[in-house]
């Protein structure tokens, strides 16, 4: 839908029309107008492209960092190690919300900036996640095997150990691009994400803020599409995890076993 | 205990010099010139004078060493700084009179959080699969995914304009000043109601689950068997036995959830008006008030840092099986 958004969108998204300001739903404009007239359908179909391409941009960052740090840490161990988990400790005592927006003020915000730093903001787990895969997979036969044919510490872990740690990385993935898209939207509503006329699901809401008097139908619709959005990747993340993790099968039989 | 309290206490101050050292890391963050930022194209005469401001305050145009050293010094002896905005008040009275709101708000928040997860979550997992349980893993979900400031949208249009029940911004009436004393009571609490329920609606959610979670692990330990073979009531082995095994990695969640907590008071604040740190953080951002937006990220950092070191000393508190390890670590 959101690839689709220049042809299926009835109307421009920022185009204006003052004889439809705060329009309710109607037939020609389905979930009705804001307050410069603009069709909230054409604009959240625009809005869901940045909010999306916002959600995978950075989600891959933050998940490329957790590699890099989590693979290193894990396989290397020692000091790279503590001091790799100090990191992560450090990072989390710092409230996401507030550091993005310490750092939003420093720097002009644009679609780019807000990826980088939701990006930069959100590795943590990605990396603990791996490093925790590294420890166990590191004493397994094919890597003692891979690095004693001599392979190079680089290899060992691109070609060997990662492959093999790639199920929970994806599920983390799963899970990061809908935290990744609500932190953009809440950063966007505040008025300091994505800014207009650029629409963002986020950006549409804070509008709908100023008229909530008058026009529901301005703050209720993206919020909807936010939730139905992040409620599908949930649902796609604990699928994958379901279906990567046998021991949660293995647990429910142990139950039944057990009752016998 | 103690030993392992001064150990848990010695291990945090790496993390707080981290955190003077990240903050000001993003003073210096925007490429460049750390002042030079804003001042491209929309450059006037007020850039100007942030960066003046800013060139003074942090002392930019010397030493980075020297820079960092003098941070750091003014943060030990609590100095943030005067803000930017015409009133030039000192940083740490700013932060000083909204801290109590966020701390309030916060404490009432996790409280309600726990008493209803807990039972929640028990029921949910002593009961697995039934109709309730199956009720709150759809509540869990959708809570996910519920955007906190749409939900708080939502909830201002159908209470304070549809029913027009609950005031929606501020914390006290315009006639505060003139009603009895346990009306005043009563009108604070209402302005309270809305932000405290869309505050705790995503963190019960979150909570609810991991205690079903911790719960489902524990019911199926040995031990919970051989309390049911000793004949015990259910009430017991699952109030007593099984229930507080339960809630020890509820400890540990609890403290790590913390800055996002806090965090989410950012948006609650901003939403409801509350005159709170939340609220303060977005005002300074807009001003570009550089030393209310530092001060503020020290201290909401350090408040979590403390949080964490309570959170990780209750779970030793409640699980002996720590301390024991910590003491034989140590030898």
């Amino acid at each position: 839908m959101a690839v689709l958004a220049q042809w299926i969108a009835p109307w421009d998204p920022n185009r204006p029309d003052v004889r439809k300001i705060l329009d309710a739903p109607s037939k020609s404009h389905p979930l009705g107008t804001d307050q410069l007239g603009r069709d909230v359908l054409s604009r959240m179909l625009y809005g869901a492209r940045v909010s999306l391409a916002v959600g995978f941009v950075s989600v891959g960052i933050a998940t490329f960092i957790g590699i890099v740090l989590g693979s290193l840490a894990g396989y290397h161990g020692g000091t790279i190690d503590a001091a790799v988990m100090r990191l992560v400790d450090l990072m989390l005592v710092f409230p996401r919300l507030f550091l993005l927006l310490a750092v939003l003020a420093f720097l002009r915000p644009s679609i780019w900036t807000i990826m980088a730093v939701i990006g930069l903001t959100g590795w943590m787990s990605v990396a603990r996640l791996v490093r925790a895969e590294f420890l166990s997979l590191k004493e397994r036969e094919f890597v003692l095997w891979s690095q004693s044919i001599g392979a190079s510490a680089y290899r060992t872990i691109w070609r060997h150990i990662l492959p093999n740690a790639i199920g929970p990385v994806l599920v983390a993935m799963t899970l990061g691009i809908p935290a990744a898209i609500l932190t953009e939207s809440g950063l966007s509503f505040l008025g300091l994400g994505v800014q207009p006329p650029h629409a963002t699901w986020g950006n549409i809401l804070n509008e709908g803020k100023d008229a909530i008097e008058i026009g529901w139908w301005l703050s209720a619709y993206p919020g909807l599409a936010i939730l139905v959005t992040v409620l599908s990747y949930n649902l796609l993340g604990e699928g994958i995890r379901d279906a990567l993790d046998p021991r949660l099968r293995q647990s429910v039989g142990r139950i039944v076993s057990r009752s016998r | 205990m103690f030993g392992y309290a001064l150990r848990r206490l010695i291990l945090a101050i790496p993390l707080l010099i981290g955190i003077t050292f990240v903050s000001f890391l993003v003073i210096h963050l925007a490429p460049g010139e750390p002042t030079d930022i804003q001042s491209d194209e929309s450059s006037t005469r007020s850039d100007a004078k942030i960066k003046q401001l800013l060139i003074e305050t942090y002392g930019l145009d010397k030493p980075l060493h020297i820079q960092y050293w003098n941070w750091v010094k003014r943060l030990v002896r609590l100095d943030f700084g005067r803000s930017f905005s015409p009133d030039a008040r000192p940083v740490l009275q700013k932060i000083g009179e909204r801290l109590p709101i966020t701390l309030l708000l916060n404490i009432v928040e996790l409280m309600i959080i726990v008493a209803l997860a807990i039972p929640i979550g028990v029921l949910s997992a002593t009961q697995q699969y039934s109709t309730f349980d199956k009720i709150t893993t759809v509540f869990v979900f959708v809570g996910f995914a519920t955007p906190d400031f749409w939900l708080a949208l939502m909830l201002m249009i159908l209470f304070g304009i549809q029913l027009g029940w609950l005031p929606i911004s501020g914390l006290r009436s315009p006639t505060w000043e003139y009603l009895a004393f346990w009306k005043q009571q009563w009108d604070f609490i209402g302005h309270l109601v809305l932000p405290i329920l869309v505050a705790t609606f995503g963190g019960l959610a979150g909570f609810s689950r991991y205690m079903r979670q911790s719960m489902l692990e524990v019911v199926r330990q040995d031990y919970i068997q051989s309390a049911r073979a000793k004949g015990l009531p259910e009430s017991v082995v699952i109030g007593k036995h099984a229930l507080r095994n339960a809630l020890l990695p509820i400890v540990t969640v609890l403290g790590l959830s913390l800055p996002g907590l806090i965090g989410g008071s950012v948006i609650v604040e901003s939403i409801f008006a509350i005159p709170g740190m939340g609220q303060l953080m977005v005002q300074a951002v807009f001003e570009r008030d550089y030393p209310v937006i530092m001060g503020n990220l020290v201290i909401v950092a350090t408040l979590t840092l403390i949080a964490n070191l309570i959170a990780d000393l209750t779970y030793s508190l409640v699980d002996p099986r720590i301390r024991v390890a910590a003491r034989r670590g140590r030898r």
